[in-house]
């Protein structure tokens, strides 16, 4: 049970556990085929997105039903510069979209520090019904429901003529994921983190600990919208097209489904979570055109398993798929010491 | 002037129904502290069982009396079955269960019902009344959507005020260890007001329906109206939860009658946050209330 020791600090100890994990994901990408690429590229972005939520909502403790407004915030940056100018550098859209998501976030965070509970949960929702409806009232900017297209990101010459299209995708998306959750888990294991977590267990005492409620609050919504806004602006190259239709409510409520399902809090439920979000659908799809149902059923069916899943791990696993693990885990662990200890305590007895 | 008229008219109607969706959304959180994120899809799927009903035969009164049947047997069942069983955990699992429920039950509709958008019947004309030659910008059924709803909210306030079921409800629901020690059988009365804000959920489907039809997600926007409505009350109040209602009605008539109807939604949305950032808990909230 000793196994390998990881190094105390916290920067090594990540950079240790996210580097080989990137190179390992990038490899996988190599076996599998174009549509899986493409999976595994959509399940980078969503984790980023569930990712961001998860210090929001997980360990600051805000619920957001909106988030899938923020994504838009970014992915209509994105769509926009490149309609304004198609050569516009790939990296420089991420960078724009987390900064207007950001500030987009800053103020909602404003408005979002005065409300608790479901107030904050009702503006959160009507954020998620209401901003997407401002892309068809200016059609002629936006592209109204129609949209605007967004041609999917070229991979560099050094790479091969035929490096096919999906595996640039999912490399780019697998780097700005290990990037942000190494970020993140940083930040969640420091200073901000300790005060995120302190403002949601107990206001007052925080308050009374010198810290400013309101201000991290605020910080913990900029964050979290700066992560919406990298996962909207790859979704948008992802789907190739930004229209309002792709940013209602649903996806605002399955990003928040995706974070308690993988377990409310951790970083590594937020990949969980991204998952299933992405492939539980992907499986059901398939096995329904496998059974030639009618089409109503077959374009349902994963909707309703995914809602199904939902009841079901709230009323088997309250605590998601990590919070589960880490306690069966975590049992075992004890356990192992426990019996360690008594044999110890027998032979010293002996 | 006349646009004006039509729009109040507009407003006050639509305001109605999504008084009942808020009154059914206060009811619930009264009672358990939840909000019913399923309450729109839930009227939805028993706005469908009314019209497979009509369909097959039945008069509308009859399909009518059916929703609300079915209504009152889901909602009850939904809490006696799935929420119970989550209540002790923490407030987020509630919330992602009638998420879940409502994706769930947006998915289930197409599958039994088909998917395609469907008209809904009016059990009167839609057309506007005249007396003599003024034309009086209101319909019959407007006439009847504002009086059920009004007959309603007096038969609930009579039930609540009125009858020992009500008062036990209210005990259940003020204080349930007091409430159980005197008798009351709160699992019993929790199950009995998620089954009555159920009904009223299905009241607002089939009242609105005629207007935006029917389809898996027709209710969305809705719910989401008239939460804002039960916010802007302040949750807590049923009287908040209908003025706040009839203020968004007449707030998002006038936004999408004078600024674009594709701005409604937005406007929801401002309203909403003025209102909150003056008044963080509500509009009818009388004292600090308990924190999610």
């Amino acid at each position: 049970m000793t196994g390998i020791r990881l190094p105390q600090a916290t920067l090594l100890r990540h950079a240790l556990i996210f580097l080989p994990l990137a190179l390992l994901l990038l490899a996988l990408t190599y076996v599998v085929d174009a549509f899986t690429d493409y999976n595994i590229a959509g399940i980078a972005i969503f984790a980023i997105a569930a990712a961001g939520l998860t210090i929001l909502t997980g360990i600051n403790g805000q619920l957001s039903l909106g988030h899938g407004a923020l994504m838009a915030v970014g992915a209509y940056t994105t769509s926009l510069l490149l309609k304004g100018q198609p050569q516009f550098p790939f990296l420089l859209t991420l960078l724009a979209s987390i900064v207007t998501a950001g500030l987009a976030g800053g103020i909602i965070g404003v408005a979002a520090a005065r409300l608790r509970g479901p107030y904050l949960a009702g503006a959160t929702l009507s954020l998620a019904v209401g901003l997407p409806q401002i892309a068809i009232h200016f059609g002629g900017l936006l592209g109204g429901n129609q949209g605007l297209n967004v041609a999917p990101p070229a991979a560099p010459a050094a790479l091969g003529g035929d490096f096919p299209q999906e595996r640039w995708l999912a490399w780019i998306a697998i780097v700005a994921a290990m990037i942000t959750l190494f970020l993140l888990a940083n930040l969640v294991r420091g200073g901000t983190g300790r005060t995120l977590r302190a403002v949601h267990d107990n206001e007052t005492a925080a308050r009374l600990a010198g810290i400013d409620v309101a201000r991290v609050q605020v910080t913990a919504f900029v964050i979290s919208a700066a992560c919406a806004g990298l996962s909207g602006s790859l979704f948008a190259y992802w789907v190739g097209i930004t229209a309002p239709t792709g940013f209602g409510l649903q996806l605002s409520l399955q990003l928040l489904s995706a974070i308690v399902i993988g377990g409310l809090g951790s970083l590594w439920g937020a990949v969980w979570g991204s998952i299933i979000l992405v492939l539980l659908p992907v499986w059901t799809s398939g096995l329904a055109s496998n059974l030639n149902l009618s089409s109503d059923i077959t374009n349902n069916l994963p909707l309703a398993v995914y809602g199904a899943v939902l009841i079901f791990a709230m009323v088997v696993l309250p605590r998601g798929i990590q919070g589960t693990a880490t306690s069966l885990f975590g049992g075992a662990r004890q356990l192992y010491l426990k019996r360690r200890l008594n044999q110890q305590t027998v032979e010293v007895e002996s | 002037m006349r646009t004006f008229l039509i729009l109040t008219v507009d407003g006050v109607t639509n305001g109605f129904v999504y008084a009942v969706v808020a009154l059914a959304l206060v009811m619930i959180w009264r009672a358990t502290r939840v909000v019913n994120y399923a309450q729109g899809a839930m009227a939805m799927f028993t706005t469908y069982i009314a019209l497979f009903a009509i369909t097959h035969g039945v008069t509308y009164w009859l399909a009518f009396v059916i929703a609300l049947g079915a209504g009152f047997l889901i909602g009850a069942g939904v809490e006696r079955v799935l929420v119970r069983p989550v209540e002790s955990r923490p407030p987020l699992n509630v919330v992602i269960l009638t998420l879940g429920l409502l994706i769930f039950l947006e998915a289930l509709a197409p599958m039994l019902f088909g998917g395609q958008v469907k008209s809904f019947p009016a059990p009167f004309s839609r057309n506007d009344l005249t007396i003599g030659t003024t034309q009086l910008y209101v319909s019959p059924f407007d006439i009847f959507v504002v009086g059920a709803v009004l007959l309603t909210m007096v038969a609930l306030l009579l039930f609540f005020q009125r009858t020992t079921i009500g008062l036990r409800m209210r005990a259940a629901a003020f204080g349930p260890e007091i409430a159980r020690l005197l008798g009351v059988r709160v699992g019993r009365m929790l199950a009995l007001g998620w089954g009555l804000a159920a009904l009223l959920g299905a009241m607002a489907g089939l009242l609105i329906a005629p207007a935006i039809f029917l389809y898996p997600n027709n209710m969305d926007e809705i719910l989401v109206f008239g939460f804002t409505g039960a916010v802007l009350g302040g949750l807590d109040s049923p009287v908040g939860a209908v003025v706040g209602a009839l203020l968004v009605g007449l707030g998002l008539s006038y936004v999408g009658g004078y600024a674009g109807s594709d701005l409604e939604t937005m406007g929801g949305l401002i309203i909403l946050i003025a209102v909150l950032m003056v008044r963080p808990q509500g509009l009818f909230a009388a004292r600090r209330q308990r924190e999610a």
